[in-house]
This record gives C-alpha cells, sequence and structure tokens, in this order.
C-alpha cells in the first residue's frame, strides 16, 4: 500500500479542493489517519473505492467518537529581559479547543489485499451535527451509520433510511456521548465501585466508621 | 386432614386390596407437573444452555417438558433465557399477557434475575420480576443444563402442591387475581413506568 503522504496528494489532485489533513495516531499501532473535509467526503470516498493502485473496496468499521470541550497546556521557553538581565522564562499558554464529533471509517482493499487506511469526517457542532454518508459509496456503512446515528447523534446525510438501530424511536438521548446523563434507578448493590460507588453514595447516607472512613458497601443486616 | 387429601394408611390398605385411591387433585396435578410445555424463545447465551437441556444429552422430555411451543397460547411456561434489555421487555410482558392461565415463569440466568453484569448499563432491564411474577430463579452465568432441570424439577414440585379448592386454592382459580399485567411503555429516557409497582417491591436496606 502506498504512504498516507502519497494517497493524500492523489486524493487531492482527484477531488479538485478536498482539504485532506493527517491525523497522527502517537499510539503503538501507529495507525494514522486522513482527516478529510464533509463536502468533498463522497468525492474522495469514490476516488479511494475505484482508483486502481488503491482499490479499497471493502469498509470493514464505521465508528463514532465524542470529543468534548477541551483545554491543552502547552509550556513554552520564551526570553524575556527582566531586570536589564535576558532571562529564559517559562510561559504556559492556554488553548481551548471546542468539542466535535468524529465518524472513523476503516477501509481494506479485497482486491488488492491491502488495509486498513482510516479516514475520518468530523462535525463541529455537537448540537446538530451532520455528515455526509458513505452509504451509497460502502453498503456495508448503512447499519454503522446508523448505530452512530443512534448512539451518538450525528445525522448521515444521504443516508436512505437513517434511523434509530438499538435504542427505540422514542428514545431521545445518544448513550455513547460523554455528556449523557443515564436515567436514575441506581438499585443496591453488593461490592459497588468507581462510577457506581459514586452514585450508591447518593442513594445511600453514609455510616461513618470508627477510623472516619464512610461505610456504605454494608449489605442487610439480617 | 385437608381438603383434597387421603389419609395414606387407609391408601395404603385399600392398595394392598387391589385398589388405587386418588383424588382429582392429585390426577389432575400429576397430569399438568409432567407436561409441561415451554414458551420457544431464548434472549442470549442462556437460550444455548436451553437448547443444550432440550437436546439428547440432558433431555428435557424425561420431565415432559420438550414440547416447545412456537406460540403463547400452547404454553404453559415461559423460560426468560438471557438478557432483557429494556427494548424487548414490552414484548416479553406481552407474550406472557397471551399466555392462558395457569402459566409460570422461570427466570434464567443472572441477566434475567437482575440485570447481572449489566445491571448499572442505561438499556439492560434489571430484572424481568419488575413487570411479571417469577415461580423458580435459576443463579448463574449461565446456569448449567443441570440447574434447568433442577429449577424445572422445582416447578414440578410447586405445582404438585397447588390446592384446587379451599381457601388456599392456586392463585390462577382465584377470579381476582390479575392474570396479564401493563406492558411498559417507551418513554424518552427510560421505560415507563420503569416497573410495576404491584408486582415488584424494591428490597429495602435495612440498618441495625
Amino acid at each position: 500500500m502506498e504512504t498516507l503522504e502519497q494517497i493524500k496528494n492523489r486524493a487531492e489532485l482527484a477531488a479538485r479542493g478536498a482539504k485532506i489533513e493527517i491525523t497522527p495516531n502517537p499510539g503503538p499501532s501507529g495507525q494514522s489517519s486522513l482527516l478529510i473535509d464533509n463536502e468533498h467526503a463522497v468525492e474522495v470516498a469514490k476516488f479511494l473505492r475505484d482508483h486502481a493502485a488503491l482499490a479499497f473496496d471493502f469498509c470493514s468499521n464505521v465508528t463514532g467518537v465524542d470529543w468534548l470541550d477541551r483545554s491543552i497546556k502547552k509550556t513554552t521557553k520564551v526570553k524575556q529581559v527582566v531586570d536589564g538581565v535576558e532571562k529564559e522564562v517559562d510561559q504556559t499558554t492556554e488553548e481551548i479547543i471546542s468539542g466535535y464529533l468524529e465518524a472513523v471509517y476503516h477501509l481494506y482493499s479485497m482486491k488488492l489485499k491491502h488495509g486498513p487506511l482510516i479516514i475520518r469526517m468530523r462535525a463541529p457542532n455537537r448540537g446538530d451535527a451532520h455528515m455526509p454518508s458513505l452509504t451509497p459509496v460502502w453498503r456495508s456503512a448503512e447499519l454503522q451509520e446508523r448505530e452512530i446515528f443512534d448512539l451518538y447523534g450525528i445525522k448521515f446525510d444521504g443516508h436512505p433510511d437513517l434511523r434509530r438501530i438499538l435504542m427505540w424511536d422514542e428514545f431521545v438521548d445518544h448513550p455513547m456521548r460523554k455528556d449523557y446523563v443515564q436515567p436514575d434507578d441506581f438499585e443496591w448493590e453488593p461490592t459497588p465501585h468507581d462510577e457506581v460507588l459514586a452514585r450508591a453514595k447518593t442513594h445511600y447516607t453514609p455510616r461513618p466508621q470508627q477510623d472516619g472512613s464512610e461505610k456504605i458497601t454494608a449489605p442487610p443486616q439480617s | 386432614m385437608s381438603e383434597g387429601q387421603i389419609d395414606e394408611g387407609l391408601r395404603a390398605e385399600l392398595q394392598r386390596q387391589g385398589i388405587w385411591v386418588t383424588s382429582m387433585q392429585e390426577l389432575y396435578n400429576w397430569g399438568r407437573k409432567n407436561s409441561i410445555w415451554p414458551l420457544q424463545f431464548g434472549l442470549a447465551c442462556c437460550a444455548i444452555e436451553m437448547i443444550a437441556t432440550a437436546a439428547s444429552r440432558y433431555d428435557i422430555a424425561r420431565f415432559g417438558g420438550e414440547v416447545f411451543r412456537p406460540s403463547p397460547r400452547q404454553a404453559d411456561l415461559m423460560i426468560v433465557a438471557g438478557t432483557v434489555t429494556k427494548k424487548m421487555a414490552p414484548q416479553i410482558v406481552r407474550l406472557y399477557n397471551q399466555m392462558p392461565d395457569p402459566k409460570y415463569v422461570i427466570s434464567m440466568g443472572a441477566c434475567a434475575i437482575s440485570g447481572g453484569p449489566f445491571k448499572q448499563g442505561y438499556n439492560v432491564l434489571k430484572g424481568i420480576d419488575r413487570y411479571i411474577p417469577v415461580d423458580v430463579y435459576i443463579p448463574g452465568c449461565p446456569p448449567r443444563p443441570e440447574a434447568l432441570l433442577h429449577a424445572f424439577m422445582e416447578l414440578q414440585r410447586k405445582i404438585d402442591e397447588q390446592k384446587l379448592s379451599g381457601a388456599a386454592k392456586a392463585d390462577f382459580l382465584k377470579p381476582e387475581q390479575p392474570s396479564e399485567f401493563p406492558v411498559p411503555a417507551f418513554g424518552e429516557h427510560d421505560l415507563n413506568p420503569p416497573a410495576n409497582k404491584d408486582v415488584y417491591q424494591p428490597p429495602k436496606l435495612e440498618r441495625v
């Protein structure tokens, strides 16, 4: 398979005006991906599928990703003149990245036996997220795009049958979003921990112990 | 001696003379308990164990329960075998309502009892006993076929002990006892209601 840069350059030549960015993956797998702008996504996808040297004819996996608002702190060393003496001073800049939703597609080629090529699209507005559907290009994306619509709330424009697939139609939330709030239906658990412990604390009054700790995990005494 | 029972000594005496005496209740319950027809549906991995129970090695036919019916109208027993998602729960209550009396429910496996490993999730019902009454609970994840057979025998014992007349007669013979339960509706965030208060009371934690 060609490198990501080569594929990026080919796709940009084929789809005029397409803005493609390489999103690096610093993890051990090193599977970097191509971030494609929404307007040209279908055109780029068709190119990736139909080009003879690429022939990504199989979309194996579609994933949703939710990114909340986050801030990145960067510390840079800046030379400053303090009391007439030049010194290196640490300067912290904080960059706020507003939240967005992403859909990630894993592409393989059955014909040329290579892959995966990972492409992703981004919807900047988490409240009303829209993205072009790639189902017309890869039919196997149909159910998985419905699942992303169900659990993340991304509306795929051009999808032939965009309905909820796991939850019922009357459901209004998107449970895989990071700011999803569950219905408050906690029931007694013998060994609560982590998040369940936090929920248990809101439902039972803690019993202070002699060593100062709070005991809420006590089973009912008979 | 309560109604519908025969003195054991008298019966043994008569049997020695070649007369076999029984009562309507005994005969009726004997027939019922040895031809329990389960409703044929499975929800998750427990269903695989249920299938194994019905197959030749464990052979639920030895207990008269091999006739798995594909229609609730012909079934006596509902084996809730597996995880009950909130999306599936109304359908299960509806199937239960469509079964004719007398009907029994076995809640098979950790999920059907309490939600199991998915208990704190948003999409799984925390036990089918929130909407329908359950006769026998089987713990396990999933329970082995022997455990299902044990539950089946426990249910047979339960049927055998049911009275047909008198004040202590079985619930399905009392007209005031409901045989159908309200089907929960799909709400915007959860099932509505989240549990049927007439069937299910949450356990109270009492501290000493």
